[in-house]
């Protein structure tokens, strides 16, 4: 992953700057996928103290929904909109009908559940689909875009807008609305919401179905990177953790801001650094992951935990 | 009461292997091995409430460090398990050090990144380990020529070592030690204020744990004849902690139950769908959490209060109402 | 003509633990009644329990309807709002946010302006920090924060729970006031839980005395003012 968009062999050779540039906007392109699915991890988490280790199955399994979705013929950017949907109200669904019977027990309980999910949509993705890879399409156009000497792949430039533009619809609703303003509370505090009148559990279930929208997004941008494969965002929920931990996990606009640092930084160090080929591209996730945990567990933006005696 | 059911139980434990295939007294030497390792981890998660994610790291080490003494040295299996147990306390103990400062998802965070790092790191140091090809050993005889195979030998070896490690644990956890290590969990400031060295604690519990889980590692490295890397995956990891909640936080019975859910069930969820195995397992483990959210032995021990207990206690409220510092339910 | 509030029977437990016991008190509509007692004795649990926020036996009325049961976001929805023990500021959100959460279950946007009017004009403290995080203000205003909230919803009951702990003497006085002034002129029903029994006596009309969850003396609050030995046994003065 990360690879830089486009495959047209390129004459003139080029300067330093311009491969770094072309490397950064490639790693932007990834870390925004970093981004969006360690957004709808922090949202869960935020409200509920529990990682839902599902999130990654979920995104792929909204994927393979979009592909089900083309094979019937239907225009990209339709199906596009309509796995969303699909993957919102599925969110909604486990949430309501998954996580609600245990939504008062431990944690680790919790916690297990999530695994529990995590066995069945890999599981039945692999059943129903096969483990067999297949490509994903692109509704980007595949001939690079040069600016002056750099080249840059319309694929990755298009998944950084896709991600803004989810990013910012994300914080449109939260800032100004009425029910974004009941998910934030519900998610803070619960009991003051319950006397507030908010129905405190279908904030959670919005919440879970947003989180499953931001996982769908991640998944249909990587996968035609990657290839559909059951087993596809295993690797990529590792970068949404890292990416999580770096921003903070109490910090919705710090995950975001993880998601790209870690995308970046992921790029450049396999780019420039020899030893790191594609085999241990994931150690400079761990290594991210035990650094900020040595220096600062909260993350960038997290906020420290204050113990109340 | 209590003891008599647990000689009758062992009773059984020792008789089972004459009356089952070598095949299957292996798999309940497996089980019994998960069970160190489960008490290991419960004593760290459960009693002490350090989420540890990385525990497949000790089993490893324990595992290869009996590998490589016998591999490499010609020593006596013997002495790998003491070794290992050692070397898992100290390297546990100087793990649970920088660990102090990680609470909770931060900790848990650590630990993963660590289970995710050891195949890695095991392929690399190929010398020692014999990189991704990894170690063959031979099951051990049987001692002093006793008419036992080699899968009864080691599921006696495995169930002596269980039943010393679980009467330690026992008595570690009754007592000052257990209460210090259960006050640090529910509320280690609490604690620290009473006059508990919490770092000190933490850190030997985590070590302890290691231990455990390390003689476990030892123990599979000698029942299955062969290590490598990929065994020792976050896959492993998950496993521990999956079977520790199953099991039963905080209880020493769950190790059993645990351990028992871990080794037969996918058996099971493979027999039900050879299709979508896993997914069975998925089921399995989403119903058991349902019907026990404390685990087996944590549900069982809820049936017993009830049983037992008289009507609701009349008893003054001496303690004013006051909400979890989680904002999560009222 | 039936209480606005009547509760029978009340029993409320945590755990396995039992907090109160049989309890009944009433709030008349218009009036203001006060439950004291000592630390310990289920003042708050009694006002958790009219809003179903712990496990309760027995009945509980509201306006004639019953509630016990019921789950707490239905029952604020009837027209009761609980400014809770300790506040329950939203920490992190602003001040303003506060407020309009409160006014959360109204959909009649122009009236809630003139709400948001009107609640700065009893607290114009909370108008200079519209813009603050709430966990920012003194103690004295989230409690300010916490009554203006519960305004929002125009409730036609207010519980409010120990609104002068940790408060200064003379902040809790203009808490008071501006709670009669609340009652008097929008006929905001109260129920008041206090510790600090003479501040709430001279608010109250009526009171209940609890003392380990059970109800040992009540009356018009000027009887209990006047009858000596209960004010020097229960309530310290």
């Amino acid at each position: 992953m990360g690879g830089s968009g486009g495959g047209a062999a390129v004459a003139p050779p080029q300067n330093i700057m311009d491969i770094f540039v072309q490397q950064v906007v490639s790693g932007l392109a990834t870390g925004g996928i970093y981004a969006s699915l360690a957004l709808a991890l922090v949202m869960i988490y935020q409200a509920t103290d529990v990682v839902n280790f599902a999130q990654g199955e979920m995104a792929m399994f909204s994927t393979y929904l979009c592909w089900s979705l083309l094979q019937a013929g239907l225009p990209y950017w339709v199906a596009f909109v309509a796995t969303l949907v699909i993957a919102f109200v599925g969110g909604l669904l486990i949430e309501r009908i998954v996580i609600r019977p245990v939504e008062n027990a431990p944690i680790l309980t919790i916690v297990i559940v999530t695994l529990g999910l995590v066995f069945i949509l890999n599981s039945v993705a692999g059943w129903v689909y096969s483990y067999i890879q297949k490509p994903f399409p692109s509704p980007f156009p595949s001939k690079p875009i040069k600016i002056g000497q750099i080249v840059l792949g319309a694929h990755d430039l298009g998944a950084i807008g896709v991600t803004l533009v989810v990013l910012l619809l994300l914080f449109l609703f939260f800032r100004y609305t009425t029910l974004g303003l009941a998910m934030r509370a519900a998610a803070q505090n619960p009991a003051s919401s319950r006397l507030c009148g908010i129905r405190v559990g279908w904030m959670l279930a919005l919440g879970w179905g947003l989180a499953a929208t931001f996982g769908g997004v991640a998944g249909m941008m990587i996968a035609p990177n990657v290839f559909l494969d059951p087993n596809m965002m295993t690797g990529i929920q590792i970068y949404a953790f890292a990416a999580a931990t770096v921003g903070g996990f109490t910090s919705p606009f710090g995950a975001v801001v993880g998601g790209f640092i870690v995308g970046v930084t992921e790029n450049l160090v396999g780019t420039y650094v020899s030893f790191i080929g594609t085999e241990l591209k994931l150690t400079v996730a761990l290594a991210m992951i035990i650094i900020v945990l040595l220096v600062k567990p909260s993350g960038l933006f997290g906020r420290s935990i204050v113990r109340r005696v | 009461m209590k003891r008599a059911g647990l000689v009758l139980v062992l009773a059984v434990a020792c008789a089972l292997p004459f009356f089952m295939s070598g095949f299957r007294a292996f798999q309940f030497t497996q089980v019994y091995i998960y069970a160190i390792a489960l008490l290991g981890l419960n004593l760290l998660t459960g009693y002490n409430g350090q989420f540890s994610l990385g525990h497949g790291a000790f089993y490893a080490i324990g595992a290869y460090t009996t590998a490589i003494m016998i591999d490499k040295w010609n020593i006596g299996y013997g002495w790998t398990i003491p070794t290992a147990a050692v070397l898992c306390l100290v390297v546990g103990f100087l793990f649970g050090w920088p660990a102090l400062r990680l609470e909770g998802l931060y900790l848990a965070l650590a630990t993963f990144s660590l289970a995710l790092a050891i195949p890695q790191i095991l392929k690399y140091f190929e010398h020692w380990t014999g990189g991704s090809q990894g170690i063959v050993l031979s099951k051990p005889k049987a001692p002093f020529g006793l008419p036992l195979s080699e899968d009864q030998w080691l599921y006696f070896l495995t169930l002596a070592i269980l039943i010393v490690l679980f009467v330690i644990a026992a008595n570690l956890l009754s007592g000052r030690t257990g209460r210090a290590i259960v006050a640090i969990r529910d509320n280690h400031i609490a604690a620290e204020t009473m006059g508990i060295n919490t770092a000190l604690y933490k850190s030997a519990v985590f070590g302890i744990s290691a231990a455990y889980t390390g003689v476990a590692g030892a123990l599979s490295g000698l029942a299955i004849a062969f290590v490598a890397p990929d065994s020792f995956t976050a896959f492993l990891s998950i496993t521990l902690l999956t079977g520790i909640v199953i099991g039963g936080l905080a209880t020493i019975s769950g190790a059993i139950f645990g351990a028992l859910f871990i080794q037969f069930v996918p058996n099971w969820a493979l027999d039900i769908s050879k299709a979508a195995p896993w997914a069975i397992f998925g089921i399995f483990l989403i119903v058991f959490m349902y019907v026990m959210p404390r685990g087996i032995a944590g549900s069982l021990r809820l049936l017993w209060i009830r049983m037992t207990r008289p009507a609701v206690v009349n008893r003054q409220a001496d303690r004013d109402v006051s909400s979890r510092s989680t904002p999560h339910s009222t | 003509m039936p209480a606005l509030l009547e509760a029978e029977n009340l029993e409320a437990q945590y755990g396995w633990t039992k907090v109160l016991h049989g309890l009944g008190f009433a709030v008349e509509t218009g009036g203001i009644t006060a439950i004291l007692g000592a630390n310990g004795a289920g003042k708050t649990t009694t006002l958790r329990a009219v809003c179903g926020m712990v496990k309760t036996a027995g009945t509980v009325r509201f306006q004639g309807q019953r509630i016990d049961g019921k789950a707490t976001e239905d029952i604020v929805r009837l027209g009761i709002a609980h400014a809770p023990e300790g506040r329950g500021t939203f920490m992190h959100l602003s001040v303003e946010e506060n407020l309009r959460l409160g006014a959360y279950v109204r959909r009649d946007r122009v009236a809630i302006a003139a709400d948001f009017e009107r609640v700065y004009q009893y607290f114009p403290v909370l108008v200079q920090r519209r813009r603050q995080q709430a966990g920012t203000l003194s103690g004295g205003e989230q409690q300010m924060l916490a009554v203006a909230r519960a305004l929002m919803s125009r409730p036609r009951l207010l519980l409010l729970d120990e609104p002068s702990l940790g408060l200064a003497p003379l902040v809790t006085r203009e808490i008071f006031r501006i709670v009669r002034t609340i009652n008097k002129e929008e006929g905001v029903s109260v129920l008041l839980v206090e510790q600090n029994a003479s501040m709430a006596l001279e608010l109250a009309d009526h009171a209940y005395l609890l003392e380990t969850g059970r109800v040992v003396m009540s009356g018009p609050s000027a009887d209990l003012q006047r009858d000596d030995s209960i004010r020097r046994s229960y309530l310290g003065y």
